[in-house]
């Protein structure tokens, strides 16, 4: 396990970046949801500074995970909560990292078990790249020129006075 | 020995018995179960983990509430739920059973929920997969004769951390039939093995199996004495029909002895909640004002069991 995050952006510029780049696009309408548990962390950030009026959702994809069949269900399972209405409400999705795609696919199909949205967005700190599924994100601070190696595994991580680094594990 | 249930890894691959199972594991039952109640409160009340998988209801025993919350349960993991409800013939048991088994394999069965009169049926079927080497289909003991109810075991310990958050400073009492009661061994296995300090039973002596202190209970046949300072009372339906000979003078004797009523209830912590299992018999172990008065749990106790066997059947099913 080594430790690099002097290669990444600091995660709270990048906090604001994103920030500055989604507040042309929020309205009374907005809904934010994150995505358990780096999303959910970003999502509260945004979700202040953007002064959002409509309550912070977050969702756990466990239940709508594609690799449920081979791995089982993890341990720490989480109930999804959106205490938002999701009925014609313009959602924003809200993750750290975006990868291969496939949380941001499990997450939209728990999102259209609560309604029918109006339309979903997606916001992410870091792109590293190395997509399965064609899925992009409308806001993102920060795209790595080089798509990480499937090994390694870049996460958000938050500090006991709520502080919030990027953190890169594995080889 | 390696338990039974337990596959190569130590994780969970039937449910046949609470008795033996680590503490771990029923934890984590709980805590995964505990997500799985929100689905209930959802715009589509549904999710994939089980779609395309096909859960047998092999019900040899009547029952309405325990196969009608297995088949929502599974129904709302998107499985394929088929319901058979078999008629035992006394005779021919233990080669029909299998019999039957091995012709629902052969359609694919990916679990089973299995209610039987006898004990030791459900463990007889996950033996016999196993042997034939067809393990991968998943066994839940959905109640064995007088030997366990795993599930309800489990839902009653959901609805006690529920109302209670901890299970270590509590004082329990198991009230009524324990002797013809799979329930009840459910209850106490997984109460002592969850760390309850003082389970109790509370019986007549007719009415409790020999030795039973051996569980790690204090008895008491005197329910008034028994519900001294309780925090959580279990009741248990008076068994009609597995009563065999005089163990009880009439309903109304029993009722005067051991039917939870409020003055006695009033015995109990100011804040005790009461558990039943259901179908109640009111008037008999339980009256009426007790049944539908605020300490009452019991329709949420009905509530958590869908979620608590929507977990289990999927970590079964991820295992």
């Amino acid at each position: 396990m080594n430790q690099q995050p002097e290669q990444f952006p600091d995660a709270e510029d990048l906090c604001r970046e994103l920030a500055a780049m989604m507040r042309p696009h929020v309205t009374s309408d907005t809904a934010l949801v994150g995505i358990h548990t780096g999303g959910v962390w970003l999502a509260q950030r945004l979700h202040a500074e953007l002064g959002i009026t409509q309550p912070l959702g977050s969702l756990d994809v466990s239940f709508h995970r594609d690799d449920f069949s081979r791995t089982g269900l993890k341990p720490g399972l989480k109930a999804s909560s959106l205490p938002c209405d999701i009925e014609g409400a313009h959602v924003i999705l809200v993750d750290d990292v975006l990868y291969t795609g496939r949380t941001v696919r499990a997450a939209v199909n728990e999102l259209f078990d609560f309604g029918r949205p109006a339309s979903v967005d997606l916001a992410v700190l870091v792109d590293r790249g190395g997509r399965e599924l064609p899925v992009c994100a409308r806001f993102c601070a920060h795209t790595l020129t080089q798509p990480l190696p499937a090994s390694q595994n870049l996460q958000l991580e938050r500090g006991e006075d709520g502080s919030l680094t990027l953190r890169l594990l594995g080889e | 020995m390696r338990n039974p249930q337990l596959n190569g890894h130590g994780e969970l691959q039937h449910l046949l018995t609470i008795e033996g199972l680590p503490r771990d594991i029923l934890l984590s039952i709980l805590d995964t179960a505990a997500p799985f109640t929100e689905v209930a409160e959802r715009e589509v009340k549904k999710i994939p983990l089980l779609r395309g998988k096909s859960v047998f209801n092999l019900f040899f025993e009547n029952s309405t509430r325990t196969r009608t919350t297995f088949e929502i349960a599974a129904k709302r993991l998107s499985a394929d739920v088929i319901n058979l409800n078999i008629n035992t013939s006394s005779t021919a048991k233990g080669e029909s059973l299998l019999d039957t088994v091995d012709n629902l394999a052969a359609m694919h069965a990916d679990m089973f929920v299995v209610r039987h009169a006898s004990s030791g049926a459900p463990f007889l079927i996950a033996e016999h997969l196993a042997r034939t080497g067809r393990d991968h289909i998943h066994v839940v003991n959905a109640g064995d004769g007088r030997h366990a109810h795993p599930t309800q075991g489990l839902l009653d310990m959901y609805t006690v951390r529920h109302y209670k958050k901890d299970f270590s400073n509590l004082v329990v009492a198991v009230v009524g039939d324990v002797l013809h009661s799979r329930v009840a061994r459910s209850e106490i296995h997984a109460l002592t093995t969850l760390g309850v300090p003082e389970v109790r039973v509370i019986a007549p002596k007719t009415l409790l199996p020999t030795e039973v202190e051996r569980l790690g209970v204090r008895v008491f046949h005197d329910l008034k004495e028994g519900l001294k300072g309780v925090d959580v009372v279990m009741m248990l339906r008076l068994q009609n029909e597995r009563m065999q000979g005089a163990l009880l003078p009439s309903r109304q004797e029993y009722f005067k002895e051991f039917g939870l009523t409020q003055e006695k209830l009033d015995l109990a912590k100011p804040d005790a909640i009461v558990l039943h299992p259901g179908p109640m018999n009111r008037g008999v172990e339980i009256d009426s004002a007790v049944a539908d008065g605020g300490r009452a749990v019991i329709l949420p106790q009905v509530t958590f069991g869908i979620a608590v066997r929507m977990a289990v059947m999927s970590m079964l099913a991820g295992h």
